[in-house]
């Protein structure tokens, strides 16, 4: 039997405990712990982004994280993204802009582009390139994910 | 074995206490030490010690005649610390090229050194900044500090000096006076999130046309990240003429010992870092 450990943290706005494994990752215990399955599991080395969530405002590969550093924090994923203005935006202007075919990416694409955007508002194209280069997507060629992106870049708050 | 006992301490102190007891895993950002757990090339021992709480491991400060970089700092930390493009500019442009922004945000530099890659991104730069490594231990009840140099510090690909007791605590840079011109450059298949084929780093005080104090590191060219001695002395006090260039660039290819491995081979190693050595000095004799 692994050591556990009961952790509190606030998730999406609310007030989570959760007994976890010490040595697993806070994707897990998100997904299969907590239940929230939005944020996705892909490459499991932090190469892909797909399991992009905010942790105490810094954007992070959620499959890198042990769950027990979660203690005491204050973590977003994509469920909790539209409590904010920004990333609702950001999630009507996926959907505008047709930047969604499989989604597998899309909640990481959100999370990453909602930390960025918070602290670089007005970002440029070439910031936005760079802001998501650790997001991978195979299905969309990258041109409609980073043009809803900067729709919200460039549309006052 | 499992994990037997997990510390989240918040001092030094307390940190340097559990490690005393030996079989201890150390947990900084994770993105090294999650994914080496998983793919089974890291076992952990009987203590997971994370520091991530430990404030005095924080912070970076311009002190006693060096830059003062804690261990937890964060690359993403370094990137937007004006000191550190100040008196460390070729450290600076290497964090530009770490990773990947939630990587950056995750990762410290107190990990990527300790982790030891012969492609560690951080590493090239610091040993051309000539930086030390401050460990720390808790012998007799009392915490006491060794420094020594980061070259002296990597011993073999993922392993240091570094005693099973001791953690460090922090790296420090000594600060130059003369005008400084520094480059670091990468090679990989993409920019992003990719281990270096070959990296470089370039450090050097300019004097008239001349450059003084000239530093020149690779990575992934050598069991652990080295300096090309022959390629400095072929530039030290020299004018940087497209035959100077040449020299160093051929003293550098000599100098590295590469391997062949799945992103390159030897001979292509030696190859880039000859092409590379000419292209970064072309670029620092024309800027």
């Amino acid at each position: 039997m692994s050591l556990t450990r009961e952790i509190g943290f606030v998730l999406n706005g609310v007030r989570t405990r959760a007994t976890v494994p010490v040595a697993m990752s806070a994707l897990d215990m998100l997904r299969e712990v907590v239940g929230l399955t939005g944020t996705k599991y892909a490459c499991g080395e932090g190469e892909c982004g797909a399991c992009t969530i905010v942790v105490d405002g810094r954007s992070l590969c959620s499959c890198l994280l042990f769950a027990v550093d979660c203690d005491g924090r204050e973590l977003t994923t994509i469920e909790g993204a539209e409590r904010d203005p920004l990333g609702a935006r950001l999630e009507q202007a996926f959907v505008d802009c047709g930047a969604v075919q499989c989604g597998f990416c899309t909640p990481g694409m959100v999370m990453q582009a909602q930390h960025w955007l918070q602290a670089h508002p007005g970002a440029s194209r070439d910031a936005i390139l760079r802001a998501i280069e650790g997001n991978l997507c195979r299905c969309t060629g990258y041109v409609k994910i980073v043009d809803a992106i900067e729709r919200v870049a460039r549309e006052a708050p | 074995m499992s994990v037997e006992h997990y510390w989240a301490p918040r001092t030094l102190d307390e940190a340097l206490g559990h490690l005393a007891g030996g079989d201890v895993t150390i947990l900084a950002g994770g993105t090294d030490l999650m994914p080496q757990k998983n793919a089974g090339r890291v076992r952990l021992g009987r203590g997971l010690l994370n520091l991530s709480r430990v404030d005095a491991l924080r912070g970076v400060a311009v002190e006693k005649g060096c830059l003062r970089i804690g261990a937890l700092a964060t690359i993403t930390e370094l990137l937007a610390h004006a000191a550190v493009r100040e008196h460390a500019d070729v450290l600076a442009q290497a964090c530009d090229r770490f990773a990947s922004d939630q990587l950056r945000n995750a990762a410290t530099i107190g990990g990527n050194v300790c982790n030891a890659s012969p492609a560690g991104d951080t590493l090239v730069p610091l040993l051309v900044l000539d930086a030390e490594v401050e460990l720390a231990s808790r012998p007799n009840g009392s915490v006491a500090t060794r420094t020594l140099p980061l070259a002296a510090f990597l011993t073999g690909p993922g392993r240091t000096a570094r005693a099973p007791h001791e953690l460090l605590v922090a790296l420090r840079v000594p600060l130059r006076r003369a005008p400084a011109v520094g480059r670091f450059f990468k090679f990989g298949t993409r920019p992003a999130l990719d281990i270096s084929t070959i990296s470089i780093g370039f450090a050097a005080s300019r004097d008239g046309g001349t450059l003084r104090d000239v530093r020149l590191a690779y990575g992934a060219v050598a069991p652990v990240p080295m300096r090309s001695h022959a390629a400095e002395a072929a530039l030290d006090g020299a004018a940087l003429t497209d035959a100077t260039i040449a020299r160093a660039a051929a003293a550098a290819r000599e100098d590295v010992r590469p391997i062949d491995d799945v992103r390159a081979s030897a001979w292509y190693r030696r190859e880039l870092v000859f092409n590379m050595t000419r292209r970064i000095l072309d670029d620092v004799a024309h800027a």
